[in-house]
């Protein structure tokens, strides 16, 4: 049924820490290894060590670069996020010199930009279109965690889903067009459906494992810690909490499916202006010569002729 | 978006043929088709190639296309689901006015038939635009021109075939109205379509830093994408073709399916040469399949911004 449950109390989902990820990718080979021979799987890959290796994964890390714009003191984690797709120009606070003429604008190129790595996946949305459009039920949202998942045994690969959802959270297990020959995957059953994150819904549950490692495998494979899995439904949950404190953001939130996921945002740097200051003007290095041994005094005056 | 070639040839061919049937059932609704049997069998049945030959070249652009009917479930929230039903409902209709046809038959039922047909072939139209217009990822889909647009070429585009056939078994004379209407109807779909394209032009493209919502820290740049290949996301959503050539395939589409068609007419009309009707409708056909490569290959998803330029 592709008609969205009633809202639950349990919002299962995950929340990422874009101050402290160092973009390693684990988590999306965590991903990968996992659901390729978890239920979900196999997730094969056409020509995984040709020319053009192609293949479905369920989270993948991008990487950004950031260039402040405001001096980086006006951006405070606290600060609630507006959602303005079109953000006016920051504001200019030039300092005025002594004729009261504003002084020119530093240059955006003198800052140091900022490098975010950014890892995608599906953010378990609580009224995401990818589930209304689907025509079979397939794609559903379940109402007793909020997770949403693809029926592989209804789905008839028509890609609307993956199409209605901003995120890129969908990917559709085809063969690559290019691939002349294809491994064994293009007769799997699974291939010309689509597949997405199911947040590890064989792990989380699965008693067979022990309970400390009952979480999604990008979690537990993150180095820095930075994803963390919880009840972002529960306002007392470690999960909301962090949120609440770092000022967690949603997603593109104008097209109203409400994520559950959130990002924390990455915490103020500093803007590297006063290390550029400093490493131009090479420092005078100032040297007491009354303070050196005898021998040392009598090489420094001999050598400063 | 990439533009399926399957997606393209179900919205032109079965848009055209379910026109096709819209127009001729009105015209038996209202009592004003000329002919009876076979004069209404032909048309019927070219109309029946062209929905049926669209609706399984749309099975085509499925992962596994023989679960095609599990897609007749989900008619509650999904257009698709709706559109498969009211393709498939618009068959008994046409299966009534084909049987009423080929007893001769000409009492109400026959009537009742007709507006029944073209009832459900305006609903299947409906039902193949809402699809795309239901999407919120693709702004290029939800402007305001898309609904009217779907009709307008679904009745431009069959009425064309519909008046070939009258053209060619009963001469250009019987009716000046039906061609001259086409003709206008061709003059304003171009109009609308032109209107579309403006649109399209100027809508804000989504940016990597409201995707990613870092642009609260700066300028946002995509540095890396997440794998050196291009993957299926950016196959499928940040298709960039089209706008190289885009400006050319406008004229061409415009020319074949407004210029061709209602130039066409006229000179048909005005020199009573009844060949030039099926040529107009080629013409057509031709054109809508240019404009909805457009539409497919010039829509931007939001998906795209996360991407850097170079893989989208």
């Amino acid at each position: 049924m592709t008609s969205l449950p009633a809202p639950a109390k349990k919002k299962l989902g995950l929340v990422i820490d874009l101050d402290i990820c160092v973009g390693c990718h684990a988590c999306a080979v965590a991903c990968k290894e996992w659901n390729d021979g978890g239920d979900f799987g196999p997730l094969p890959d056409d020509d995984p060590y040709g020319a053009e290796p192609h293949g479905v994964w369920f989270n993948r890390v991008h990487t950004y670069e950031v260039l402040p714009q405001a001096p980086a003191t006006s951006y405070a984690s606290t600060t609630p996020r507006t959602h303005n797709p079109h953000p006016a120009p920051a504001a200019q606070d030039h300092p005025l010199d002594s004729m009261g003429l504003q002084q020119p604008a530093p240059l955006i190129e003198s800052r140091v930009p900022q490098m975010v790595h950014f890892p995608r996946s599906c953010l378990h949305c609580e009224t995401p279109d990818c589930v209304t459009v689907c025509p079979t039920g397939a794609s559903y949202k379940r109402a007793e965690d909020g997770i949403v998942l693809v029926d592989e045994d209804k789905c008839i690969g028509c890609q609307l889903c993956a199409w209605a959802c901003p995120y890129g959270a969908r990917e559709i297990a085809l063969p690559h067009p290019k691939a002349a020959t294809s491994d064994a995957g293009r007769k799997d059953s699974k291939r010309g459906t689509m597949q997405k994150c199911t947040l590890c819904v064989d792990r989380i549950y699965n008693e067979t494992l022990d309970e400390r490692d009952r979480q999604p495998a990008c979690v537990m494979a993150c180095p820095t810690r930075a994803r963390m899995f919880g009840d972002l439904g529960d306002p007392d949950s470690d999960v909301s909490k962090v949120v609440a404190e770092r000022g967690g953001f949603a997603l593109m939130p104008e097209f109203g499916y409400q994520p559950v996921n959130r990002y924390l945002p990455p915490r103020p740097r500093r803007d590297g202006s006063e290390a550029a200051a400093t490493a131009s003007v090479p420092a005078e290095e100032a040297l007491d010569t009354a303070q050196l041994p005898p021998l040392l005094r009598w090489l420094d005056k001999a050598l400063s002729r | 978006m990439k533009p399926a070639l399957s997606v393209i040839f179900f919205t032109v061919a079965s848009g055209a043929g379910y026109g096709l049937w819209c127009l001729l059932g009105l015209a038996i609704a209202t009592g004003i088709y000329p002919l009876t049997g076979t004069g209404v069998l032909v048309p019927l049945g070219f109309g029946f190639v062209l929905v049926s030959a669209g609706l399984l070249a749309s099975t085509a652009h499925l992962g596994r296309p023989e679960r095609a009917w599990r897609a007749l479930s989900q008619w509650r929230s999904s257009w698709l689901s709706r559109e498969g039903i009211a393709s498939l409902v618009t068959y008994l209709p046409m299966l009534a006015v084909a049987w009423f046809a080929f007893t001769r038959h000409a009492g109400m039922s026959l009537h009742v038939a007709g507006a029944v047909l073209a009832l459900c072939a305006l609903a299947t139209i409906l039902c193949t635009a809402n699809i795309y217009r239901s999407l919120k990822t693709i702004a290029a889909w939800r402007t305001r021109q898309v609904l009217p647009l779907y009709f307008m070429f679904a009745l431009l585009s069959g009425g064309l075939w519909l008046w070939a056939w009258l053209a060619l078994t009963t001469g250009l004379a019987i009716s000046l109205a039906f061609p001259l209407a086409l003709l206008g109807l061709a003059i304003v779909a171009a109009v609308i379509k032109v209107d579309h394209w403006k649109c399209v032009d100027t809508l804000p493209v989504n940016t990597a830093g409201h995707a990613t919502g870092l642009d609260m820290l700066g300028h946002v740049r995509a540095f890396e994408g997440p794998v050196t290949e291009e993957s299926y996301l950016t196959r499928e959503m940040a298709f960039v073709l089209a706008r190289k050539h885009g400006a050319r395939l406008r004229r061409i589409a415009l020319a074949l399916f407004g210029l061709a068609p209602a130039l066409g007419i006229a000179v048909a009309l005005a020199s009573d040469t009844a060949w030039l009707a099926p040529v107009a409708a080629l013409a057509a056909i031709a054109g809508l399949f240019v404009e909805r490569w457009l539409f497919f290959a010039e829509a931007r998803h939001t998906v795209a911004a996360f991407f850097p330029p170079t893989q989208a």
